[in-house]
């Protein structure tokens, strides 16, 4: 079975960010970037199942600029076995995403696609479930656990009031949750080998998907600040506040 | 405009997150309601009560017993049929439903939606909530999802929608529920709760958070929430989880104790009305967010705010 596993180059999650005085977006000139952290969440568990024996090929897909191969550079470093870029300077939204990748798996006929929750840069949450639905199959959002058995998967769901547990009819697409597993460094001798693993570099054009937005981004702002309060010195002090606010009697 | 409502429901009631969508959709025009579900009339009859509800459509089928996205997003689009929106509350179902039925109707989802600026523009958090983004739809349809705690609940009462059984579209057979571990809350739920106390990684053991953070929260009947760090480390279950990929709360009352204040744990809890902060470090980034903050030893601090309140 081929696991395909899409990977997005994103703003590094130890980094503030901080909105351009223009009002036109959030500056990414010369901040760190990297895989999407849920993403490295699909890739170690893509890569644990083909070292289980479950998976025989591990594909990373990434859509975006030609940087993005430092992210496929990376997935590779974790164990995957070749890598598809999908070149473009352009914005790609959820849905054109998903159109592509939707292209992508017409041609490589994976068992599972394994995605990333969520982005941590437009925290949309819609790629998977969009990807689902243009190609007609289950989907397994915020996954905990994944067992493939046969031509189903059993995929451990996290929900609001807790767990859930689903089976899913194979090729399947799974999201991830952090809590799936702990993503892998790379050791130093697999990022040198990974220099020589197969990189494919392809353009939206090449799988004739419109990719035009549909959104526009008229403003971003910064959210209302919140300013530092006071300290209090001592317990005292503090229950004395919490029944000045009525919060304890 | 008429818009449709994906209304969430648990155990025959309707939950409060769908109130919050009701009032983000009245805002956009005429509002209608869709409750799917297994033996759900009395859900139905209950949603038809929510202020400012037009009409009620109901499937009933054991197709929709656990809101399986592969059967209620086809269920939804053969609605949209005469609809021109989507809006389901930004819940773990809501999420996992709304951009399934975005991509068969080929729109781009609104994700999370903060404000409705006109029919065609809201605002919504972007970088774990570090910007707000202004975005306009150019699609024939919208469809989006709301977040709870930007939206005021509409009223559960008052309304007089009526009521209209529609056709299943049936089990697509791609998908099964198995099982559920669903924990019984003994307190007030994380995202509804008026006060919100909650531990980070400092708690050690799930022994020392139930010992240290229940009986505080019980004085002051609050819920209990957790950093990831803390769920992770196996303190608390998942679904006590605040932050970026957790859960969004914005209680009266929020109480960090022992947690540093990471840039997704803010996500889920800056717009708190008070934030109070106990923590050792007094460089602790969570106390720049606190409206009191009180730096100490939380083992000693904690068990002496119980016992005095
Ligand atoms: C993609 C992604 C998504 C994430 N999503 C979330 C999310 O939704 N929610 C979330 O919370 N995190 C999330 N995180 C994790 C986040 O980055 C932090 O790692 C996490 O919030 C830290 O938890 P913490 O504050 O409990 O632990 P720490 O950062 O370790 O802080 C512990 C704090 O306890 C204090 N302390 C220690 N001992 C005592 C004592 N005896 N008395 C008083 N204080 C003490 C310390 O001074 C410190 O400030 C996410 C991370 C990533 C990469
Ligand atoms: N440009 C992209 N290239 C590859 N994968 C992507 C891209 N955008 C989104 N994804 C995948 O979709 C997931 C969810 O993203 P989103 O819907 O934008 O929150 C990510 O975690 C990735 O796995």
């Amino acid at each position: 079975m081929k696991i395909l596993v899409p990977v997005k180059r994103v703003i590094d999650y130890n980094v503030k960010p901080r909105v351009k005085a223009d009002g036109t977006g959030v500056d990414l000139a010369n901040v760190k970037m990297s895989m999407n952290p849920f993403d490295e969440i699909a890739v170690e568990e893509a890569i644990r199942l083909k070292e289980k024996g479950v998976a025989t090929e591990v594909v990373a897909v990434s859509i975006g600029v030609a940087k993005a191969q430092e992210t496929l550079r990376t997935a590779l470093a974790m164990g995957a076995d070749r890598a598809i870029l999908i070149q473009t300077d352009d914005e790609v939204e959820p849905l054109g995403v998903a159109k592509l990748l939707a292209k992508v798996q017409e041609e490589e006929g994976a068992g599972l696609i394994i995605l990333g929750k969520q982005a941590i840069d437009d925290d949309s949450n819609q790629t998977g479930q969009m990807l689902a639905a243009l190609l007609g199959l289950a989907q397994g959002t915020f996954a905990s656990k994944i067992e493939v058995e046969g031509d189903s998967v059993s995929v451990t769901r996290e929900v609001d009031g807790g767990l859930e547990t689903v089976k899913l009819s194979t090729p399947a697409i799974i999201t991830t949750d952090l809590r799936l597993n702990e993503p892998r460094y790379a050791s130093l001798p697999n990022i040198m080998k990974a220099k020589s693993k197969p990189l494919a570099t392809k353009a939206p054009a090449d799988y004739g998907v419109d990719i035009t937005p549909r959104l526009t981004t008229l403003k971003v702002a910064e959210p209302p600040k919140r300013s530092a309060g006071v300290k209090v010195a001592d317990v005292d002090e503090l229950v004395a506040k919490l029944k000045a606010m009525g919060v304890a009697a | 405009m008429k818009t449709l409502v994906w209304v969430e429901h648990e155990g025959g009631a309707v939950k409060d997150a769908t109130l919050s969508a009701v009032t983000a959709a009245s805002k956009l025009g005429e509002v209608h309601l869709l409750v799917a579900g297994e033996g759900v009339s009395g859900v139905a009859e209950a949603a038809a009560k929510i202020a400012g509800v037009g009409k009620v459509h109901v499937a009933d089928d054991s197709a929709f017993g656990h809101a399986l996205a592969e059967n209620v997003a086809p269920l939804i689009v053969e609605l949209m049929g005469h609809h021109d929106a989507f809006v389901a509350p930004a819940t773990s179902n809501g999420k996992n439903i709304a951009p399934r039925v975005a991509a068969l109707l080929d729109v781009m989802q609104l994700s999370d939606i903060l404000s409705v600026e006109s029919a065609d523009t809201f605002t919504r958090p972007i970088y774990a909530g570090n910007a707000i983004a202004t975005v306009q739809s150019k699609d024939a349809k919208l469809v989006m999802t709301v977040r709870g705690t930007a939206f005021e609940k509409a009223a559960s009462e008052g309304g007089a929608g009526a009521v209209e059984a529609v056709a299943s579209t049936g089990d697509k057979g791609i998908s099964s529920f198995v099982s559920a571990e669903i924990a019984k809350l003994e307190r007030p739920e994380l995202t509804s709760a008026k006060i919100i106390v909650s531990g980070g990684r400092a708690l050690k053991d799930s022994e020392t958070f139930e010992a240290t953070i229940f009986p505080l929260a019980d004085k002051l009947g609050a819920a209990v929430g957790a950093s990831r760090a803390a769920v992770d480390a196996g303190y608390v279950p998942n679904d006590y989880q605040v932050g970026q990929t957790g859960k969004i709360v914005a209680p009266e009352v929020y109480v960090a104790i022992g947690i540093s204040g990471a840039i997704q744990h803010l996500a889920g809890m800056k717009d708190s009305k008070t934030i109070i902060a106990i923590n050792k470090d007094e460089d602790a980034p969570i106390f720049q967010v606190a409206d009191i903050g009180l730096v100490g030893d939380l083992f000693k601090v904690v068990p002496e705010l119980t016992e005095k309140l």
